[in-house]
């Protein structure tokens, strides 16, 4: 099922996201109006590799619902900002481990059926 | 911009510990114990304002308080409940509408964390499934870049909360007063990192109410008034980064903290170098280290040398969160903005008792700040 948080069809992993033709600001989910000037946002692909520009650990399983945990129960899990090319940070769920994420790390997006998830990029 | 100054010459407050006592029933004892403190009775009130986030309408308090047909109007603003009600307040003294007014701000939530729904922020459901509808893990961020660009230490979170036990020791309405160390604070267990759990606040109760009144009602009634030379609410500019937000732009973000504060020492014509004591958010430690440089009391990163030298200390050189901050008295949402000018009139009177700030403290600050971008500010002197 094809939803605002889904890949764009055809290009792998891609982000649905928005730009405004006047100021340039880029947004995640694709918006029709840009949030800072009000004039109408284009749609784009957001780049799938970035920077980690913060991050934390989720270490208590959040309130279900809504939060669904997986069949194998809660364990704790990382999120954070992925920054973009783009000029755009986007929050996803992190597939590293609390004791190797780090500021600044460059991960890959991908997107999914529900929030962006990135990983490491393999060196 | 007063064409009329404003005096607070009432202050009442509860405790703020949890009981099985209601918010309104809680008010209602707020608004007595303001009017008391003001020497005046409530048929002299000629405006009120007032809200919580999740404890009623301020407006049924008169069912308790007296039907003498006062305008009562309900303010619902989150974070800023409290503060929106004083503005209001503050501008029906300075209009001439009114020359005795109200502002009281309750609440009592459920324990545990707040539980938020994706539709109520306008986002995708996917959110609350993965796990992401979690307001401490937008506080974890924050101050996890805020402590990779400017060197702040998790041993300075820790102290942040240490101080806000021992001031809560000395504050015989705080919730949690108890006295905790550093250790056993970066001990307590890891709830979104750098945050420990004993580094929050929790949701809880309480009640605050002040009487503001006009220069000449201020004269009847005689007493110790403190002026309120400032109250502003101001909401986010495009930039910052704020709870629930699936993206932020990029670049250093603008903080509404920063604006409020601002406009609030514009208002006064003093400025932050002025302040002997303040009171600002800390719905956790890495919050109110924030809110320090937000708000212009110091450099960015420079609290890394002013909290572990005991300078927010109530003896240092800039007391901050005298009565334990929302740290040790929980966050009734409603409660807490009018909770710390509370404080401050206190201070300001001399009449904090334990907690008292050396050297008899003449001007104060407050600062509130909430989602989704929301902050509210006042300025006092005596």
């Amino acid at each position: 099922m094809e939803g605002p948080l889904s890949a764009v069809p055809g290009t792998g992993s891609g982000l649905h996201g928005s730009r405004c033709a006047d100021c340039a600001v880029a947004t995640y989910p694709a918006g029709p109006a840009c949030p800072r000037c009000g004039r109408p946002a284009e749609p784009i692909v957001l780049s799938d590799t970035g920077t980690l520009w913060t991050w934390t650990v989720q270490r208590y399983a959040p309130k279900s619902p809504p939060y669904l945990p997986p069949a194998a129960g809660f364990v704790p899990f990382t999120v954070g900002y992925v920054e973009l090319p783009e000029g755009v940070r986007v929050l996803v769920t992190l597939d590293i481990l609390p004791e190797d994420v780090e500021i600044g790390m460059p991960v890959t997006i991908t997107a999914g059926d529900g929030v962006p998830r990135a990983g490491g990029v393999a060196v | 911009m007063s064409s009329e100054d404003v005096l607070v010459c009432g202050a009442g407050i509860t405790a703020f510990a949890r009981t099985e006592a209601s918010g309104r029933h809680l008010a209602v004892q707020a608004v007595r114990a303001a009017l008391a403190d003001a020497g005046l009775p409530w048929t002299r009130v000629r405006a009120a304002y007032g809200g919580s986030d999740a404890a009623g309408n301020a407006d049924t308090l008169v069912a308790e308080l007296g039907l003498t047909g006062v305008p009562f109007t309900n303010v619902r603003n989150g974070c800023a409940t409290g503060g929106s009600a004083l503005v209001s307040a503050v501008n029906a003294i300075r209009s001439g509408a009114a020359d005795v007014a109200l502002a009281v701000g309750f609440d009592k939530h459920p324990r545990g964390a707040f539980d938020p729904r994706p539709a109520d922020w306008g986002l995708d459901e996917a959110y609350g499934r993965d796990g992401l509808m979690v307001t401490t893990q937008f506080f974890a961020m924050k101050i996890q870049r805020y402590m990779h660009d400017h060197g702040i230490s998790a041993r300075t979170l820790a102290l942040v909360a240490e101080k806000a036990y021992g001031n809560g020791v000395l504050t015989p309405h705080a919730w949690r007063r108890k006295p905790l160390d550093a250790d056993e604070i970066l001990a307590s267990g890891m709830v979104n990192d750098p945050l420990t759990r004993y580094m929050f606040c929790s949701p809880g109760q309480g009640a605050v109410a002040l009487i503001l009144c006009s220069r000449a009602a201020a004269r009847e009634i005689g007493g110790t008034p403190v002026t309120l030379r400032a109250a502003v609410v101001r909401t986010r500019r495009f930039g910052s980064f704020e709870v629930f937000s699936p993206w932020v732009p990029p670049g250093q973000p603008t903080s509404v903290s920063t604006d409020a504060a601002q406009c609030a020492f514009e208002e006064a014509g003093l400025g932050p170098r002025d302040i002997d004591v303040c009171q600002l958010q800390d719905t956790e430690s890495g919050a109110e280290v924030m809110h320090m440089a937000e708000c212009g009391f110091c450099e960015h990163g420079e609290q890394e040398s002013l909290i572990p030298f005991g300078a927010t200390g109530i003896g240092g050189s800039l007391p901050v969160n005298t009565d334990g901050g929302c740290i040790a008295n929980g966050e009734p949402i409603g409660a807490s903005g009018l909770r710390q000018v509370h404080e401050v009139v206190q201070q300001l009177r001399g009449r904090a008792g334990e907690r008292q700030v050396p050297g008899d403290p003449s001007t104060g600050f407050t600062h509130v700040y909430g989602a989704p971008g929301v902050s509210a500010c006042t300025v006092l002197t005596r």
